[in-house]
């Protein structure tokens, strides 16, 4: 999976999280969170959904990297390879 | 005969339309199926039954909007059940005749002499469903919800790609409206006090950490499933605050714990997880993930919007320090849970950098004193900073 399709992967699971965003307008480095209005709940099934889509784990300790857009790129490009 | 009432599902809710029966006269009726959805201010909500009986009779037409307490159904209960019996709490809420509401004004237009429920009419417009194609299932042929669904859920493989049925949810003015009508009822007739204490979270976070490093993703747990267990040992050693006022302090049996749930729309709703003490963490972890897409979507239960003996309110992560709450009557408290930060903290004379939260207690003077309050944060503290007890 290439760098773009990861970023549509992960604007469709944003979406799907906060229908009424537009999560492709987000700044790199703004809180996902914070910008987008997700609360710990819904922070927690974008997670578990980044998971199940790319089949990946993402273990507790790596929250604080799925912070901003470019820390999250980054490091599920590292994952998935 | 028992008479099956409209139940109140919250202290703002003065009247609700009942939408759909579920269950025809002549069926037998188990506790918790579910005898009709009522169409609230909060959204669709289904009704259960909590005795066994017969449906004898029903006494409120599809469409018709009725006061809360007006008696619905008459049920013939199983023999050694023959007390008369209240379905849901009733309390303490306005009975004023609701003027709109006029059951026999029915549409006389050739579209309007299908056989068809308001609440599967109104899916089925919401969907686009042709209601001439369709065969009804429901009494003497009528149109109901589930042959909408079946419909919608055909369609949806036709056309392969699949379709989503609409719940109809209620409009953000609506629950704008409940939670205003709720709120300002509490203002006004409750004496608040308030009381707060700081609570070192180490040791919870570090628990929370270990439980969740060898769990798969989906079975993680969030810190609100912490809090919920701990308020539920507190209040079972502090009861007079799991209770209700009514023209005094009336304690409950059960500890139902509401949890507020924010609307991306728009204001709240406030799902309960019944007899949260009796579960372990994990257990009241799937109720969350089970209720709050339930809530959001609007199709919570009955017995979850009417049956909490105490709420709670939490902020979460990276939000504000601390927040006081505002009763929701006719409950005596509510517990506030601020965000967790990392403050300067003395435990045992050492000054050190650590996670800290601020909890907060609004009680309701009429019912209790400060006292039992501070007893109650006391317990929370206790409970919160040893979750292995949980």
């Amino acid at each position: 999976m290439n760098q773009e399709e990861l970023k549509n992967t992960v604007f469709q699971l944003l979406k799907n999280i906060a229908p009424e965003t537009e999560p492709s307008q987000l700044m790199p480095d703004e809180s996902i969170r914070e910008a987008l209005n997700i609360d710990s709940y819904d922070a927690l099934q974008f997670i578990v959904a980044l998971c199940e889509k790319l089949d990946i784990d993402i273990p507790e300790e790596d929250y604080g990297k799925t912070r901003s857009l470019k820390s999250l790129l980054e490091y599920l490009s590292s994952k998935v390879g | 005969m028992i008479r099956f009432k409209m139940p109140s599902l919250g202290a703002d809710m003065k009247d609700g339309t009942l939408a759909e029966w579920r269950k025809q006269p002549g069926d037998f009726l188990q506790r918790g199926d579910i005898i009709a959805d009522v169409d609230t201010q909060k959204g669709l909500i289904e009704i259960e039954v909590f005795s066994e009986g017969t449906l004898e009779k029903l006494l409120v037409q599809e469409g018709e909007k009725v006061p809360v307490g007006t008696v619905l159904a008459l049920i013939r209960p199983v023999k050694g059940h023959e007390k008369e019996e209240e379905e849901l709490p009733v309390t303490s809420v306005d009975l004023h005749p609701i003027e709109e509401a006029k059951p026999s004004e029915l549409p006389k237009s050739t579209k309007e002499r299908i056989k068809i429920s308001p609440l599967a009419r109104k899916i089925a417009e919401e969907n686009h469903v042709d209601i001439t194609q369709l065969k009804g299932t429901g009494p003497e042929g009528a149109i109901v919800k589930a042959d909408i669904e079946k419909a919608v859920s055909k369609k949806g493989k036709e056309e392969a790609e699949p379709i989503d049925l609409k719940p109809v949810p209620p409009s953000v003015e609506s629950i704008r409206m409940a939670v205003a009508a709720a709120m300002s009822r509490s203002n006004r007739e409750i004496p608040h006090y308030y009381l707060e204490k700081r609570v070192d979270m180490s040791n919870t976070l570090e628990w929370l950490r270990e439980a969740n490093k060898n769990r798969p993703v989906q079975k993680r747990l969030l810190p609100l499933a912490v809090y919920i267990k701990a308020v539920a040992k507190a209040l079972d050693e502090v009861p007079d605050l799991n209770a209700v006022w009514d023209n005094g302090l009336v304690r409950k049996n059960e500890i139902n714990i509401g949890f507020v749930v924010s609307l991306r729309s728009g204001g709240i709703v406030v799902p309960s997880i019944l007899q949260a003490d009796s579960k372990t963490v994990d257990e009241i972890m799937d109720a969350i993930n089970d209720i709050i897409p339930r809530a959001r979507a609007f199709r919570l239960r009955s017995s979850e919007l009417s049956e909490s003996t105490f709420t709670i309110s939490s902020i979460g992560e990276g939000g504000a320090d601390k927040v006081y709450g505002i009763i929701y009557p006719p409950q005596v408290g509510i517990a506030g849970f601020g965000g967790i930060s990392e403050q300067a903290f003395a435990v045992n004379g050492m000054l050190g950098i650590h996670p800290v939260m601020d909890i907060t207690l609004a009680g309701d003077h009429r019912a209790t004193d400060g006292l039992i309050g501070s007893r109650f944060l006391g317990a929370l503290t206790k409970y919160l900073q040893n979750p292995e007890n949980l």
